[in-house]
C-alpha cells in the first residue's frame, strides 16, 4: 500500500510539470536561452529569509515583502525531529507564530518531512500547487528545534503507561505500578541514525570518505574553505536572508552564531568522532546541528507581478533521488545532479552558481570524486562516462551547513535563498542545488535568475 | 506428511557440527617447481611497513600448503633482514579469504603419524618465529580466518579485522578430529582464557568479529566499505591494508599498545584462574561434559583438553610436544579420516553438477504451508527469491506465514539479521489461496498431504495455470517420482526434492530424478538447492528413494527390539552409544509413529519380508491409542511441554507386551542389537548403490549422515564397511540371518567387497 502511494509520487508530478499551460511566456535574459518551457507554469521565489541558525521566524518575511496578512493561500512546514506540542498542531505552531505574525487564521497548513530535505520538500511541495492551479502564494518553510527534541519513554514503559490509563481498579494500577523495573526508566534517545541500518550519519560519513579515498586533510580544508567563505560572506553583508531574532530571556541574535575560522592545525589536533580511533570525520569537518528557521514566500510569477513583487529568482526543474540507504547513503547530488540537468536540458557548464549542503566534508568530497569517477558514473550511474565536478570557483561561496549550521528542517529553504541571491549578486542566470538526506535519498533543483 | 524427513531433529548435533564448511575448498597439493619466483607470498615496502600479501594463484582460498609456508619463511627472512622496515603487516589479497586453514591434503598425504608430528612442529616452529619477531607484525583479517590461519594470526602482535560478514575467526579443527597443531592450543588460552579457549576449540565454530573483539582475539576492527572508486571488496582491502599500516607505525612509534589495559572482570578471572583446584575443576567439567556428548567415540576434543591441560601446567615445551604429538596420532585415526571424507563429500554435494540451467527461477511457489511448505518458503525467501506460498485454508496460510516470520525473528533475536532485513525479507513472500499469478512462476514445489490422489489431483491443477517451463516439484519422502509424474502432460519437468525437517535447520536435501526427468529440470533444482544452501545428493527413483528406503528397515529393526522386551530408555542408549545423535526410540517419536507405521506398511509392501522384522501392528496400535509421538505428547515416551527430561510412556509396556516376541540369546547382547540396527541400515544402503538409486558412496555417506544421522565418527554407511571391513560385517549378518532369515541377508556388492579386502567404497 505504501509502495503503492510512494509509486505514483513521480509520476504525479513529471505529469503536472508537462500538463499545466500557461498564457504567460517568461521574458527572455542575456545571452543563454531561458529554461521556461510551454505548458509550464512560472513559478518564482519572491523572498527568502531564515533566522540566524539557532531559532525560529516566519515573522520576517512578513516585514521584508510586506504582504498582505490574508495574501498566503497555504503555509507547509519541513520538520524533522518532531515535537508533539510543535507538530500535530503545526497549525497551531505555524498559526501561533504566525497569527502573532499577523497571517490569518484561515490559511491551512502541514508538515512535511524528509529529512535533511524536509524544506525542499515543502518548497516544491507548494511548487506543485502553484503548478497546479490550486494556489498562487505559499509560504515555505522549515523549523528545527535541536535542542528540544522529543525523548521518548522506553517501550515498556509507554505500555505500562497506556495500561495505567485503561485500569480500572486500584489494585490494577497498583500491579501495573508495581511492575516498572529500572529498564522501563530508560528513555529512547533520539539519535540521527538510519533506520534500516542502524548506523548513524557520521559513521556512515566517515566510511563513505573512505571508500573514496577522501584524506583528513582534504576533509579539513574543505571545511576551513566554508567557514573562511562564510566568514567573508557575513562581513560584506551578503547573508541578507539573516533576520534577527530575539532570544526570549536573552539578547537580540542577528548573526550565524557557527562560524569559527580555524587553522589546520587546529582542526589537525581534533580526534575523529565517529570511527574511532582511526576514522577521519571529527566535529570539526562535520556540520553542526543547530536550532534554525527559514522561510520563502512562492508564487505563481502572474500572482507576484500583480502584486507589485520583483521575484527574485524562477523554481525550475527538480528531481528526489535514493540510493542504497547503507553505502550511498550521503550521495545525493552525485545521482541527483546529473539527473536535473538532464531534466532542464542543461550542462554543468551551464550552471553559474553551486550549492551543495555540506553535512560532512567528507561527504563533499566523497560526492565531488563520485562525480569525478568514469568507474562510478559507468557502474552506478549508468553513464557512458564521469558526471563532471562543479567548478570550485563557483560551488558553495558564501559558505555552507559545515559553518552556518544545519537545522535539519530549514536547510534547504537556505540554499535556494542562497542561490538566487548569489545569482542577483554574481550576475549569473542559472543555479544548482543539491542535498542528501537520510535514508540514502536526495534532492537537486535548478533556479534560474528572474530577469534584472 | 512431514513424514521421515522430521528426523531432521536428530541430526541437528550433526548439521551444527558441519555446518561452519562454507566455501572452503581444498586446494590440490601444490608442485611449482621451487625454483620460481614466489607465487602465493609477496611483499612490498610502504615507508618503513612490509605489506606481506597472501594468494594462493590456483585456488579461490589460501590455504597453509606446503608451498605456502615455504614461500612465507622466505618473505619473512627478506623482511627481518630488512633494515629499511620497521613493521609487517600481513594481508590476503582475495576478497572474502584471510587464510582457511592448512592444506587437509598436505595432512592426508602424510604416511606415519611421525611425518603429521613433524609437519605440526614445522608450523609450530615458523609461528614461535612470528612471534617472537623483532618487528611487530599486525595481521590484517579479512574473510575466512580459520585453523591454521587462526594460528598464524594470534601469533602475530596485532590483529585487525573487518566487520563484513565473511570475516570469521575460528578453530574448526575438532570437527576434522584434529586439533589446532600449530601453536593454537597453547596460545588461545593465554590470549581468551581457559573457557572461552575450550569453548572454541571443542566446538569449532565460527565467531564473527565483533565477537572476536570483545573475547580480545582481535585488537581493532574496520568496517568495510561500500562502492567508492573501485569495487567494494577491493576498497575494504585497500582500506584495510591503509589502516593496518597506521596502527604498525604506531606501534612502532609506541603510540598503540599492543595489549589493552586489562579491565576489572579480567583481573579477576585472572586471579581466580590462578589456582590450582579451579583449573582442574575446568578440566573436569569440560571433560565431562565432552564425554556426555560424545560418547567417548571422538578422541580429538578429548586430546585438545589434554593439549592444554599439559601447556599450562607443565609450561610450553611439554604442551608444544604434547600438541604435535597428539595431532599426530589424531590425523591417523579413522575418526578423522571420516570427518575429512564427510568435509569432503560436502564440498562436492555443495556444487552444481549437471550445468547451468537455462533459466533462473526468480519466482518459486510452495503448495501446502504445513511444517514443511513453511520451512521450505523460509530458507527461499531469505536468499532474496520471490516466493508464493500457497495453502487452501485461511488457517492454514496464517500458519505457514507465521512459522517464517519466527523463523526470521529468532535470527533477528540471534542478531544475525536486522529488523529492516526481516521486514524487506518478508516482502519477498507472497501468501494466496488461488492460483493466481501462477503463470509467472519458474518452479512449484508442492509440499501437500502424502496422498498419490491428492498429489496428481494438484500436479494437474498447477499445470492448467502455470507456463510450460515451469517446474514441477514434489516434497515426498516415499512417494515414486514416477508414480506421480504418470498424471502429468510434461513428465519431464517433474522431479522430487525431498527435505528434511526442520528445513531452516537440516542441511540435506535429496533430489530424485526419473528416467523422464530432463537434465535440465536437474540442473534447475540443484541450482534451488544450492541457493537455499541445501547440500545436495541426486539419487534415482525407487519407494523411499534412498534415505528414507535405509532408514525403514532400522526403524522395523528398532520394532522387534521393543517387542523383544528392550526398554525404550536402553534403545536409545544403545544407538547414541554407537554414535547416532539421537537414540531410535526418540527418533521414532520425533518422526511420528503414524508416520513410521504408514511409511513400513508402504514400503513392506514394496520389498516385501526383507522390510519385516518388528510387526507394524505394533505402531498401528500405538497410533490408535493416540500415541503418535512428540507431536501427540505420547509415543515411546511423555512429552510434557517446559520439561526437559522425558519419561518412558507406561502404557506402552502393555501394547508391546500385547506383542512380546522371545529374544534369542544368541543374538541379543548390547553389541548384537547395535549391529542389528546398524547392518540393516548399511546393507540397504549398500543395496541402493547396487540398484544404481545412488550414484556414488560419496553421495550415499552424506545423505545418511546429514538426513539420517548415521554417526558422523563412522563417516556414512559406505566409510563405515571399509573401515569395519564388509567380511566382518557379513559375518554378524550372517548370523543374525540364520536366526531372523532375510532381512539379514547381505547383498551381493556387499558380499563382493567381503571376498575381495582390496575392494573398497572409498579409495
Amino acid at each position: 500500500m505504501s509502495s503503492m502511494l510512494l509509486s505514483t509520487i513521480p509520476q504525479v508530478s513529471s505529469s503536472l510539470s508537462e500538463s499545466y499551460c500557461l498564457t504567460l511566456l517568461s521574458v527572455q535574459t542575456k545571452s543563454k536561452k531561458t529554461l521556461a518551457r510551454p505548458g509550464v507554469k512560472n513559478v518564482v521565489l519572491v523572498e527568502g529569509v531564515r533566522t540566524p541558525f539557532l531559532l525560529s521566524g516566519t515573522t520576517g518575511l512578513l516585514q521584508r515583502t510586506g504582504l498582505p496578512k490574508d495574501a498566503v493561500d497555504y503555509i507547509i512546514y519541513g520538520t524533522v525531529i518532531q515535537e508533539v506540542k510543535t507538530t500535530s498542531i503545526l497549525r497551531h505552531n505555524i498559526n501561533q507564530r504566525t497569527l502573532g505574525a499577523g497571517f490569518s487564521d484561515k490559511i491551512p497548513a502541514h508538515t512535511v518531512t524528509m529529512a535533511c530535505i524536509s524544506s525542499n520538500q515543502a518548497m516544491t511541495s507548494g511548487v506543485g500547487l502553484i503548478a497546479a492551479g490550486q494556489c498562487d502564494s505559499i509560504v515555505a518553510g522549515g523549523v528545527e528545534f535541536m535542542s528540544d527534541v522529543p525523548i521518548r519513554h522506553s517501550r515498556k514503559m509507554r505500555k505500562t503507561m497506556l495500561s495505567l490509563s485503561r485500569a480500572k481498579t486500584l489494585g490494577q494500577r497498583l500491579g501495573l505500578i508495581g511492575s516498572i523495573r529500572m529498564a522501563h526508566l530508560s528513555p529512547e534517545l533520539p539519535a540521527v541514525a538510519e533506520f534500516s541500518t542502524a548506523e548513524t550519519m557520521g559513521h556512515s560519513a566517515d566510511r563513505l570518505a573512505a571508500a573514496f579515498g577522501v584524506s583528513r586533510v582534504e576533509q579539513d580544508e574543505f571545511a576551513v574553505r566554508s567557514h573562511t567563505l562564510a566568514k567573508k560572506a557575513q562581513d560584506a553583508g551578503l547573508l541578507q536572508d539573516v533576520i534577527s531574532f530575539k532570544v526570549p530571556g536573552r539578547d537580540i541574535v542577528s548573526k550565524d552564531n557557527g562560524i569559527r575560522v580555524s587553522s589546520m592545525e587546529q582542526m589537525g589536533k581534533l580526534k575523529a568522532a565517529f570511527i574511532k580511533p582511526h576514522g577521519t570525520v571529527t566535529a570539526a569537518n562535520s556540520s553542526f546541528l543547530t536550532d534554525g528557521a527559514s522561510a520563502v514566500l512562492i508564487m505563481s510569477e502572474e500572482k507576484a507581478l500583480a502584486m507589485g513583487y520583483k521575484p527574485k529568482a524562477y523554481l525550475r526543474d527538480f528531481v528526489y533521488v535514493s540510493q542504497d540507504p547503507k553505502d550511498q547513503l550521503l550521495l545525493g547530488p552525485t545521482y541527483g545532479t546529473p539527473k536535473v540537468l538532464e531534466r532542464a536540458g542543461l550542462t554543468m557548464s551551464d550552471i553559474d552558481v553551486f550549492e551543495f549542503h555540506e553535512a560532512f566534508a567528507g561527504q563533499i568530497m566523497a560526492n565531488l570524486k563520485a562525480m569525478d569517477s568514469d568507474w562510478f558514473g559507468q557502474t552506478y550511474l549508468g553513464k557512458k562516462s564521469k558526471v563532471g565536478t562543479p567548478p570550485m570557483e563557483k560551488f558553495n561561496l558564501w559558505g555552507g551547513s559545515l559553518s552556518l549550521g544545519h537545522p535539519f528542517g530549514a536547510t534547504g529553504c537556505r540554499l535556494v535563498t542562497t542561490v538566487a541571491h548569489r545569482l542577483q549578486k554574481e550576475g549569473g542566470q542559472y543555479g544548482l542545488l543539491a542535498a542528501c538526506a537520510a535514508g540514502g535519498q536526495g534532492h537537486a533543483m535548478v533556479i534560474e535568475a528572474y530577469p534584472q | 506428511m512431514a513424514g521421515v524427513r522430521a528426523l531432521g531433529v536428530l541430526s541437528r548435533v550433526t548439521s551444527r557440527r558441519y555446518a561452519l564448511f562454507t566455501g572452503g575448498t581444498c586446494r590440490t597439493f601444490s608442485v611449482a617447481p621451487a625454483m620460481l619466483a614466489q607465487t602465493h607470498v609477496s611483499y612490498e615496502v610502504k615507508g618503513d611497513v612490509a605489506v606481506v600479501r597472501i594468494n594462493d594463484p590456483n585456488s579461490k582460498v589460501n590455504t597453509l600448503s606446503i608451498q605456502m609456508q615455504k614461500e612465507m619463511a622466505e618473505v619473512m627472512d627478506e623482511v627481518w633482514a630488512n633494515d629499511a622496515v620497521k613493521s609487517a603487516v600481513l594481508i590476503s589479497s582475495k576478497p572474502g579469504c584471510f587464510i582457511a586453514g592448512a592444506d587437509i591434503n598436505m595432512i592426508q598425504s602424510c604416511n606415519s603419524a611421525d611425518e603429521v608430528t613433524t609437519l605440526s612442529q614445522e608450523g609450530q616452529k615458523m609461528f614461535e618465529r612470528i612471534e617472537k619477531s623483532p618487528k611487530p607484525i599486525v595481521a590484517a583479517i579479512n574473510g575466512s580466518c580459520l585453523g591454521g590461519g587462526l594460528e598464524f594470526a594470534i601469533a602475530c602482535q596485532y590483529r585487525i579485522a573487518t566487520k563484513s560478514k565473511k570475516t570469521v575467526l575460528g578453530t574448526p579443527e575438532v570437527m576434522l578430529g584434529l586439533l589446532p597443531g600449530a601453536g593454537g592450543t597453547q596460545r588461545l588460552p593465554k590470549m581468551v582464557g581457559l573457557p572461552s579457549a575450550f569453548d572454541m576449540m571443542l566446538t569449532g565454530r565460527n565467531i564473527r568479529a565483533d565477537k572476536a573483539k570483545k573475547m580480545g582475539l582481535v585488537n581493532q576492527l574496520v568496517d568495510p566499505l561500500g562502492p567508492g572508486l573501485k569495487s567494494p571488496e577491493e576498497r575494504t582491502i585497500d582500506y584495510l591494508e591503509e589502516v593496518a599500516i597506521e596502527y604498525a607505525r604506531g606501534i612502532v612509534n609506541k603510540k598503540i599498545p599492543i595489549r589493552k589495559e586489562k579491565g576489572r572482570m579480567e583481573k579477576i578471572q585472572d586471579y581466580v584462574m590462578s589456582f590450582e583446584f579451579v583449573r582442574n575443576q575446568i578440566y573436569k567439567t569440560v571433560h565431562s561434559k565432552v564425554m556426555k556428548q560424545s560418547k567417548g567415540l571422538y578422541p580429538a576434543p578429548l586430546k585438545i583438553i589434554e593439549c592444554v591441560k599439559t601447556g599450562v601446567e607443565q609450561g610450553p615445551v611439554a604442551g608444544y610436544l604434547s600438541e604435535s604429538q597428539n595431532f599426530g596420532q589424531l590425523a591417523r585415526t579413522s575418526e578423522s579420516g571420516a570427518l575429512i571424507g564427510l568435509y569432503h563429500g560436502q564440498v562436492a554435494c555443495k556444487k552444481n553438477h549437471y550445468g547451468v540451467p537455462q533459466r533462473e527461477v526468480k519466482t518459486l511457489a510452495i503448495l501446502g504451508a504445513g511444517l514443511m511448505g513453511a520451512g521450505v518458503a523460509q530458507v527461499t525467501v531469505d536468499k532474496g527469491v520471490h516466493t508464493v506460498l500457497k495453502d487452501t485454508t485461511v488457517s492454514g496460510l496464517a500458519r505457514g506465514e507465521q512459522q517464517v516470520y519466527k523463523g526470521l525473528n529468532d535470527k533477528t533475536k540471534k542478531r544475525n539479521i536486522t529488523s529492516f532485513q526481516r521486514d524487506s525479507i518478508l516482502s519477498g513472500l507472497t501468501g494466496q489461496l488461488d492460483y493466481s499469478g501462477f503463470e509467472k512462476v519458474d518452479m512449484v514445489i508442492e509440499a501437500v498431504f502424502e496422498d498419490i490422489h491428492i498429489k496428481h489431483a494438484v500436479l494437474k491443477e498447477v499445470e492448467a495455470v502455470v507456463s510450460p517451463h515451469c517446474i514441477f516439484a514434489s516434497n515426498t519422502s516415499a512417494l515414486p517420482i514416477k508414480d506421480i509424474a504418470a498424471a502429468s502432460k510434461r513428465p519431464d519437468k517433474v522431479i522430487g526434492m525431498h527435505y528434511f525437517s526442520p528445513v531452516d535447520k537440516m542441511q540435506l536435501l535429496e533430489i530424485i530424478t526419473t528416467d523422464q526427468t530432463s537434465k535440465d529440470t536437474t540442473a534447475s533444482a540443484v541450482a534451488v538447492g544450492l541457493k537455499q544452501g541445501k547440500v545436495i545428493i541426486v539419487v534415482g527413483d525407487g519407494p523411499g528413494f534412498y534415505t528414507t528406503r535405509c532408514l525403514a528397515p532400522m526403524l522395523a529393526e528398532a520394532v522387534r527390539v521393543l517387542q523383544e522386551g528392550v526398554d525404550p530408555k536402553k534403545l536409545d542408549a544403545l544407538t547414541t552409544s554407537f554414535g547416532f545423535p539421537v537414540g531410535a526410540a526418540t527418533l521414532a517419536d520425533e518422526v511420528g509413529i503414524d508416520v513410521a507405521a504408514h511409511v513400513a506398511e508402504d514400503l513392506g509392501k514394496a520389498f516385501g519380508s526383507r522390510f519385516g522384522g518388528g510387526n507394524v501392528e505394533v505402531l498401528k496400535t500405538m497410533v490408535d491409542l493416540g500415541f503418535k509421538g512428540r507431536k501427540s505428547g505420547k509415543g515411546c515416551y511423555i512429552y510434557q511441554p517446559g520439561l526437559k527430561t522425558k519419561e518412558v510412556n507406561p502404557d506402552i509396556g502393555d501394547v508391546l507386551e500385547q506383542f512380546r516376541m522371545t529374544p534369542n540369546p544368541a543374538v541379543s547382547s548390547d553389541s548384537d542389537v547395535q549391529y542389528r540396527l546398524v547392518s540393516r541400515f548399511v546393507n540397504e544402503a549398500v543395496l541402493c548403490l547396487q540398484e544404481g538409486i545412488l550414484k556414488n558412496p560419496l553421495e550415499g555417506d552424506i545423505g545418511a549422515v546429514f538426513g539420517l544421522g548415521f554417526p558422523p565418527c563412522l563417516g556414512g554407511p559406505f566409510r563405515f564397511v571399509d573401515s569395519f571391513g564388509a567380511d566382518k560385517l557379513v559375518e554378524k549378518m550372517r548370523r543374525f540371518e540364520a536366526v531372523y532369515g532375510n532381512q539379514f541377508t547381505p547383498c551381493q556388492l556387499l558380499l563382493d567387497h567381503a571376498k575381495d579386502s582390496s575392494k573398497k567404497f572409498h579409495k
